[in-house]
């Protein structure tokens, strides 16, 4: 396949960035969306120019690093996959690719397709995670009793590997999927209730200090969501913080 | 925004429930207005009792105006500062590869139905006040199906009508079960509200068509 790149280059955070376009050639359809960007950067290094600097670690749509807004979506135009799983099979031969990073206010650009995703730890600094004793004496988990249908639920909220696509999609750049699936994932188990309260009412506040939007159920984050992170989180993300705003 | 407004999920929930309310009152409004189709003098009580119940002037209306008020006014505020979250906009954007148009543009729905509801607002609300209060004129109880049946003589007004509530359907097509989301309604009955306001957004706007086309052919 030959294909035509138009590929956001900045320098760095301060600098004015623009779209630059790139040329690649035989490139196979079985490549990855990330090795085509590694042939790319080979051309460019040959040629003693600066490679483009884009996000990746796993390259097996685990860890949630890569990233990339590609013809206009994020992760592309395939379904329930990072770019790291997107093959080049799902482009034509001739075909302009437009590649962006993720945009928003509370993601500033660090370099060309590189982000700052650090407002996303902040918010699970904020109130992500359980106080356990760890002292020695810590009571098995599997001693306590949970619903089936609960323990599914936690899981499958727990399956966000924080890539921020659902903020790239976002008409509004809100993180609610996000922060909702890391407040259910603890919200439906009974050793999340224990700080729930305090819980939702921080990281929404840390969520909204970082300067995300507004939700308005567009539902453009389920569907560009790798993981498949349901909207149902977000209902219950509301009537969590609901509870805790009347409970304090 | 102070206290509980100036969190987003609460402003969210604000939303919802000045949303919900206007959807519960265009089901009033549609009900007294259907019944000027058939029946002049049944039109004519309800408008009396209406325009004359110190509840209905005193209580309710001033809850709908501030209702009203401030659902296009937080839409406002919400749609500023989700656009001041992205400071640097895509060169490609697909919204329609993951969205709805209606849900992408509640904002300009919104305000073409804000338009016509100034312009509805000169056509009866401030006549029926200067008439009741300003001038103070004595009631009639039988003036309202005549006061109707004028309105609806011009071709631009019904053609603005119908522009107006086609707009509005689109905005309920998006707005009706993204309300019942906002307030954390979620679960096994939400594929019954999804049809419910996929009803609503259809039947309600028709209705208001419908009476608009009935008084302009029947006069
Ligand atoms: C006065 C003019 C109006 C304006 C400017 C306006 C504007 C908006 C905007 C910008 C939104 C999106 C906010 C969001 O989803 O977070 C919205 C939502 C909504 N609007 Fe309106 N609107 C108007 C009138 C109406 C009327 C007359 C109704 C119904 C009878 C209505 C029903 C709704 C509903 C149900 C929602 C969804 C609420 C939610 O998602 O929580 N709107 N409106
Ligand atoms: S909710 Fe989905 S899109 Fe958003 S950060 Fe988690 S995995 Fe990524
Ligand atoms: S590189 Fe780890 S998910 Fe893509």
């Amino acid at each position: 396949m030959n294909l035509t790149l138009k590929i956001w280059r900045q320098k760095d955070s301060k600098s004015k960035g623009q779209m630059v376009e790139y040329k690649v050639t035989d490139i196979s359809e079985h490549m990855s969306f990330l090795e085509m960007m590694d042939v790319l950067n080979e051309q460019l290094v040959s040629k003693n120019e600066e490679p483009i600097a884009f996000d990746h670690d796993c390259r097996e749509g685990i860890c949630g690093m890569c990233s990339l807004h590609i013809n206009g979506e994020a992760h592309g135009p395939d379904r329930g996959i990072t770019t790291c799983q997107l093959h080049m099979r799902m482009f034509k031969d001739g075909e302009t690719i437009t590649i962006e990073p993720w945009r928003a206010k509370a993601f500033p650009v660090i370099k060309d397709l590189v982000v700052d995703r650090s407002a996303f730890e902040r918010i699970q600094q904020a109130g992500g995670y359980i106080s356990v004793n760890t002292s020695g004496n810590t009571q098995d988990a599997n001693a306590i009793p949970i619903p089936k249908h609960d323990a599914d639920l936690s899981m499958d909220a727990a399956t966000c590997i924080g890539c921020g696509a659902c903020v790239a999609s976002c008409k509004n750049s809100s993180a609610m999927l996000f922060v909702s699936a890391k407040v259910s994932q603890f919200a439906l188990l009974p050793q999340g209730r224990v700080e729930a309260t305090e819980r939702v009412l921080n990281m929404v506040r840390q969520m909204d200090e970082e300067g995300f939007g507004n939700c308005t159920n567009t539902g453009a984050c389920e569907v560009e969501c790798p993981k498949g992170i349901s909207l149902e989180n977000i209902a219950r993300m509301n009537r969590e913080y609901l509870a805790a705003s009347l409970k304090r | 925004m102070s206290g509980f407004l100036s969190s987003s999920i609460a402003r969210k929930f604000a939303m919802a429930l000045s949303a919900l309310f206007l959807i519960f009152f265009l089901i009033i409004h549609l009900a007294v207005n259907i019944t000027s189709v058939f029946s002049e003098d049944l039109f004519n009580q309800l408008s009396h009792f209406m325009g004359t119940n110190p509840m209905v002037q005193f209580a309710l209306q001033p809850v709908l105006l501030v209702g009203v008020i401030f659902h296009f006014v937080m839409g406002f505020v919400l749609e500023i500062r989700n656009k001041s979250a992205r400071d640097v906009k895509y060169v490609n954007y697909k919204g329609s590869a993951n969205s709805s148009w209606m849900s992408r543009n509640m904002i300009y729905s919104g305000l073409a139905i804000l338009a016509f509801l100034l312009i509805h607002f000169i056509d009866f609300w401030a006549p029926e006040m200067n008439y009741k209060y300003i001038e103070a004129l004595p009631e009639n109880p039988t003036r309202y199906y005549h006061e109707l049946q004028e309105k609806f003589m011009p071709l631009w007004r019904v053609v603005l009508y119908v522009i107006a509530f086609v707009l509005l359907g689109l905005h309920l097509l998006h707005g009706f079960q993204s309300a019942f989301q906002s307030i954390g309604f979620n679960n096994k009955y939400t594929s019954f509200v999804k049809a419910l306001g996929k009803w609503y957004s259809i039947l309600i706007p028709a209705g208001f068509i419908f009476i608009a086309l009935f008084h302009y052919f029947n006069h």
